[in-house]
């Protein structure tokens, strides 16, 4: 038996009378890549959401690594090791690259809310926050601020930003969406580069990534997980292909 | 291609070598012009101006470390400023008394813990929102101060204020800070102190998720920073640095009274910042000269310096909202590129323009204000050097001559700048050689 990383149980979100999130149970085993597709509006954002804490769930646990953390701030369950990335990017967009991922560092580093150390002596801070900077390959643009960057720049530096804090569990919103296909390509590569060793729980529309990269996939429609199982299985799955799949692949 | 072209730039933005004698230098230069301007401007109406400036400087810097490093737009940054100076004053009446032994030297230190002691508890209470809620949690508790300051009128002394007397015998250095610049020299070591500490948190984690929270809390909460707190101790270091402006200030003019700490001194700092540039770290420190210029040199000129002031502020948020630290950093590409000799010469032919058009207004508005504020208007009035009399007709024809003449003569000029200014672009994007 795998350690489970993130695990889920009857999890329910409702906006005022709208029942966005119904019932929703999902283990997500420690290491494993764990894509989670669905057609649009189903709630996967909310999901993410509800999981980085970012909202409060309307019923439900969550737990990480076995400890419960619904209930808690999301800079908390960031400081247990879950780490997520926007749909929507979601940048310090005045600061420059190197200071986004200087910023996504420090905490991690134990820096705290220090007013005593100084940023650019911190050798071990610096040296991380270049290395980082290299893996997303952004060294050309280390100094121009990240609302300059262009779109796919701007998704991976919001890769960096939530990798950077070394946390295990990262959770990816779309990570490739309004890509090219040679942008799509370079991101999931940098993803498995950067997910090695971790648990990675993505959001994706793109089906070649999804069967690309993960080890298994939860179908959610409206609310609801239609099913989980590996990419073969999820492709052989009749009521996923009546409710989403079929229609992607027509399409 | 574009894109090229915008890699190539960033790459050629040269890296920050901390450490070097280049990241000194401007701090040298200002120590420098510190100390060697009261030897120029010796007379003793420009050495109390140059005082007001330090002061004003450290408190405006330390409001930025609000409004430009963390995004708070404060209406009652005085509250700390002024209740450092009724803590500093107390404390020189104390050490006048024998009943504090406090060398005169180390008295902001006194305000900087006043300024803290309140700002802990009141920037609890206002961090916890960001925006339009914090700036009106600001308002109330300034009111709040300022409302108590004329009920505790032990602490306040009421109407009248606290006076104090700065010299105590109790100093570290063979001074006793009587004349006024010594105390110059006391200030401006203080400003400089403060000015560089203040600028050493910009460069701390704090520093840098202060920045990080104004831009996006929501993010900083998602790489393990709880916004409130970065607020929260920004807010409290600010108020300390508030507090030493008081000290310095209660050395300076030995009496605070309850206007210290009103809305409209906060609201003076607030527009000093402004007019300087939140953006940029010496933006403050331009700002706080420029406003402690007109205050001291202005008002004694003309009664309309407040308008002017005014219309400063609505100028810079209307055409330069970077402040006057924007209108010179967007001359840097230019400068390193040695472009600024196809800047200057438009420049050059905007200058009498600008004044032509600039004295039309200056003296239409002190013309109007001659008239309605003179117990007699037919008086004659002295504007720029001649005799006017405003109740006759001519200097009004002239006067609105000259500033629609100049108002043309200005559009004209600021064509040629504006095509400068396209030819430089054009040169920097590579477009042109
Ligand atoms: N803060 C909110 N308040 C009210 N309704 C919300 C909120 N956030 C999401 N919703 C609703 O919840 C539903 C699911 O939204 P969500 O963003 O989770 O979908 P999604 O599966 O991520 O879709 P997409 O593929 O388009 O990103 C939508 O109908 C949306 O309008
Ligand atoms: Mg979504």
């Amino acid at each position: 038996m795998t350690a489970i990383a993130l695990k889920l149980t009857d999890v329910n979100k409702s906006f005022g009378a709208a029942h966005i999130i119904r019932g929703v149970n999902l283990e997500i085993r420690k290491g494993e890549r764990h894509a989670i597709i669905g057609p649009n509006g189903a709630g996967k954002s909310t999901l993410f959401n509800l999981i980085s804490g970012r909202f409060g769930l309307s019923s439900g646990t969550i737990e990480l690594h076995g400890k419960p953390i619904n209930g808690l701030p999301a800079y908390e369950i960031n400081r247990l090791g879950l780490s997520r990335s926007f749909q929507v990017t979601n940048l310090f967009h005045r600061m420059t690259v190197i200071e986004n991922l200087r910023c996504a560092l420090l905490w991690s580093m134990g820096y705290r809310y220090s007013f005593w150390h100084l940023v650019p002596r911190q050798k071990r801070l610096n040296e991380e926050a270049e290395r980082l900077l290299e893996k997303i390959r952004l060294t050309a643009r280390r100094d121009v601020p990240a609302s300059l960057l262009s779109y796919a720049e701007q998704r991976a530096l919001e890769i960096g930003a939530t990798i950077a804090g070394g946390a295990d569990v990262i959770l990816l919103d779309e990570p490739t969406a309004g890509m090219s296909a040679t942008e799509t390509e370079q991101a999931v590569e940098l993803i498995r580069e950067v997910t090695e060793d971790k648990t990675l729980v993505m959001v994706e529309h793109d089906m070649s990534v999804v069967f690309g990269l993960a080890d298994r996939v939860s179908v959610l429609v409206y609310g609801q997980i239609l099913a989980t199982d590996t990419p073969e299985g999820i492709r052989n799955n009749r009521a996923v292909q009546e409710a989403y799949l079929g229609t992607t692949e027509a399409a | 291609m574009k894109q090229q072209f915008v890699n190539n730039a960033a790459s050629s933005v040269p890296r920050v070598r901390f450490g070097s004698w280049g990241g000194y230098l401007p701090w040298i230069i200002a120590i420098i012009v510190v100390a060697v301007l009261p030897l120029i401007l010796k007379s003793s109406h420009s050495v109390s101006m140059l005082s007001q400036m330090g002061i004003a400087i450290v408190f405006a810097l330390s409001y930025n470390m609000l409004l430009g490093q963390g995004g708070m737009l404060s209406f009652g940054h005085a509250v700390y400023f002024g209740l450092g100076g009724f803590f500093a004053i107390h404390a020189l009446n104390m050490v006048g008394d024998g009943r504090l032994s406090i060398p005169l030297e180390l008295i902001p230190l006194v305000g900087a813990l006043g300024g803290l002691l309140f700002a802990i508890p009141f920037g609890w209470v206002s961090t916890k929102r960001s925006g339009t809620s914090f700036a009106m949690i600001s308002l109330g508790l300034g009111e709040l101060v300022a409302a108590s300051s004329l009920m505790f009128t032990g602490f306040f002394g009421g109407e009248g204020g606290i006076s104090g007397n700065r010299v105590t015998d109790i100093t570290l250095l063979p001074y006793s800070y009587g004349p006024a610049i010594e105390v110059y020299y006391l200030i401006a070591a203080w400003a400089v102190i403060s000015a560089a500490l203040m600028y050493l948190l910009t460069q701390t984690p704090l520093g840098r998720m202060a920045n990080a929270v104004r831009d996006n809390p929501e993010r900083a909460e998602f790489v393990g920073y709880n916004p409130r707190l970065v607020r929260f101790f920004q807010f409290s270091l600010a108020g300390l640095f508030a507090g030493v402006a008081g000290g310095l200030y209660a050395i300076s003019y030995e009496l605070l009274t309850a206007e210290n700490l009103g809305a409209v001194a906060s609201g003076t700092v607030l527009l000093a910042t402004f007019i300087g540039g939140v953006g940029y770290f010496f933006g403050p420190i331009l700002g706080a000269m420029l406003i402690t210029y007109l205050q001291t040199t202005l008002s004694t000129f003309s009664e309309a310096w407040i308008l002017y002031f005014g219309l400063i502020f609505v100028f810079i948020v209307m055409f330069a909202p970077q402040g006057l630290a924007g209108i010179i950093m967007l001359h840097r590409p230019a400068w390193k590129a040695g472009l600024m000799s196809r800047l200057l010469p438009s420049y050059a032919l905007a200058v009498i323009p600008v004044l032509l058009f600039l004295g039309g207004v200056v003296a239409l508005i002190e013309m109007g204000y001659h008239f309605r504020t003179n117990y007699d208007p037919s008086e004659p009035m002295g504007l720029f050097g001649m005799k006017v009399v405003v109740t006759q007709v001519m200097p009004w024809i002239v006067a609105v001559a000259v500033t629609l003449v100049g108002a043309v003569l200005c559009r004209l000029s600021f064509r040629r700048i504006n095509a400068a200014w396209a030819d430089v672009d054009a040169i920097l994007a590579g477009e042109k050689r």
